[in-house]
């Protein structure tokens, strides 16, 4: 039982460091999922053309310069802004602690597709010839390049890597994070997700393929999980990067303390490479309650994955009926409607989005649902109009993704 | 191309390159890496930056050559001196 661990194997939240389609730091983001501000906009990508994607417009040079920001990634740069705004966050004296125990955990959805494609482009134009594919290739594509650009840019010696996990990667992150910690692998761990993916045409291609790119004469209405008339995933780019520390070390230095983890759970459907597995998904849930000594009731918000495909929401809405189907207390709400899916940074970010509601008691909505599919109504279910509710300890987050990998985290008010 | 050319031409490729850096007090007789923050992927950035723009294939062992301003131009005077300036 986590809760039962004492306070060098519990794991809390100090730190925020994110940026999104709707905003660059958490509370300009919550700010946004209270006024209902979409992120998603129109947008080019070759080959594909125009559609519709969310993407982030940090400042990219707030932490890096010019020439870091050729020779890297955008995963490395997202990245890169969300630690230095995660350790801002924390209040912790960068300068005085020992960089080698800092540990980088970062979910992807994928990675080196980007580069890889704009390699390709760059060689049609020269007939294929290999001779002009750039030698920066390789370090740009290695799986752990989102992470490693983090730790050449901040000086961090401790380990670090990428977690591949699909669309449940930002929880992946923030779980490894938790791990290692409890290891005593790092004394602070810089966890959760980002992703590039509005950077190769693939990826909107493929969803096309599939029959799940979404499209909208508005965007900010395209995203659209629960609603009868949804058409697809809006593909989004972003991060979010938490602190974590283990509380023994956040009460010695006083720090604040967004929430504790005090559960989570990761299983696979082994069932399909595509389609959700509502009885996994459900498993997963309560192993993630199970091990937080917390029934369904006693959770406030849920924050679905659901990515506004038919199966993809409906089979959530299954899961999470077996799950909370008794607990008329428990609120839930998408995240994705305001930003899109966010890939690898999803599952973080939509937690971000959630926690302040420890402080302000509100559950911000799922919007753009103007003709609720029956099969998702949901008893709880946030739609259109934030909610107050009287007391908000608990977040459930899902995440679940390709492959059939889900996850749920449950942090509480701390 | 001239040496001048030559000169404008390698400094076009160093502002992509480097672009933080002020270009405009190179001095010539002195190695870059002296003078910018440059590394062995600049430098093979300079070399992809000829391949891609004039084709001009450099043998690994003449990446040497390529230390300062002077003696990069004068390597390449004789590979690019029939190539017209764009």
């Amino acid at each position: 039982m986590i809760r039962s661990a004492s306070d060098d194997q519990r794991i809390v939240i100090t730190g925020v460091g994110l940026t999104a389609p709707n905003g660059d730091n958490l509370a300009d983001y919550r700010q946004g999922l209270l006024e209902g501000r979409s992120g998603v906009d129109t947008y080019h990508v070759r080959y594909v053309g125009d559609t519709l994607a969310g993407e982030c417009h940090f400042d990219e040079l707030k932490h890096q310069k010019r020439k870091d920001l050729r020779r890297g990634t955008r995963a490395g740069s997202v990245g890169i802004y969300c630690a230095n705004e995660t350790v801002a966050d924390s209040g912790i004296d960068w300068s005085t602690i020992d960089t080698s125990r800092v540990g980088v955990y970062v979910g992807v959805t994928e990675h080196g597709n980007v580069e890889t494609e704009n390699e390709i482009n760059e060689i049609k134009a020269f007939d294929f010839d290999t001779r002009v594919w750039s030698h920066h290739h390789n370090p740009r594509t290695v799986a752990n390049n989102p992470a490693g650009e983090i730790t050449l840019n901040m000086g961090i010696t401790g380990p670090h890597y990428t977690i591949g996990a699909a669309c449940a990667a930002g929880n992946a992150g923030l779980i490894q994070g938790a791990q290692m910690l409890r290891l005593d692998e790092c004394d602070m761990a810089i966890a959760g997700g980002v992703s590039e993916s509005i950077r190769t045409f693939g990826i909107f291609a493929g969803f096309a393929s599939q029959g799940a790119l979404a499209n909208n004469a508005n965007p900010a209405r395209a995203s659209r999980p629960f609603d009868r008339d949804r058409n697809g995933i809006v593909v989004s780019e972003g991060g979010c990067l938490f602190m974590l520390e283990r509380l023994s070390d956040a009460s010695r230095r006083d720090a604040n303390i967004y929430g504790e983890l005090v559960g989570y759970a990761m299983t696979s459907d082994a069932s399909d490479f595509v389609l959700p597995n509502p009885e996994q998904q459900a498993r997963c849930m309560r192993l993630a309650l199970d091990r937080a000594g917390l029934s369904a009731e006693d959770i406030d918000i849920v924050s679905t994955h659901a990515t506004a495909t038919t199966s993809g929401d409906i089979q959530e809405c299954k899961a999470i009926r077996r799950v909370f189907g008794n607990s008329r207390g428990t609120l839930i709400n998408n995240t994705k409607s305001y930003i899109g899916h966010a890939m690898g940074a999803a599952g973080s970010l939509e937690l971000a989005g959630n926690l302040p509601a420890f402080h302000d008691g509100v559950c911000h909505p799922t919007i753009n649902v103007d003709n609720l599919d029956p099969e998702c109504a949901l008893t709880g279910l946030v739609i259109n109009e934030p909610r107050e509710k009287e007391s908000v300890e608990t977040i459930l987050n899902n995440s679940f993704g390709m492959l059939g990998i889900n996850s749920a985290v449950i942090i509480r008010k701390f | 191309m001239t040496e001048g050319d030559i000169r404008e031409e390698i400094l076009d490729i160093l502002e992509s390159i480097a672009p933080d850096e002020d270009l405009t007090q190179i001095d010539d007789g002195v190695n870059f890496r002296d003078q910018l923050e440059l590394d062995s992927m600049d430098f093979l950035d300079i070399v992809m930056e000829l391949r891609k723009r004039h084709r001009i294939q450099i043998p690994e062992d003449d990446y040497v050559q390529l230390a300062s301003m002077k003696s990069t131009v004068t390597f390449l005077e004789p590979l690019m001196k029939d190539i017209e300036r764009v």
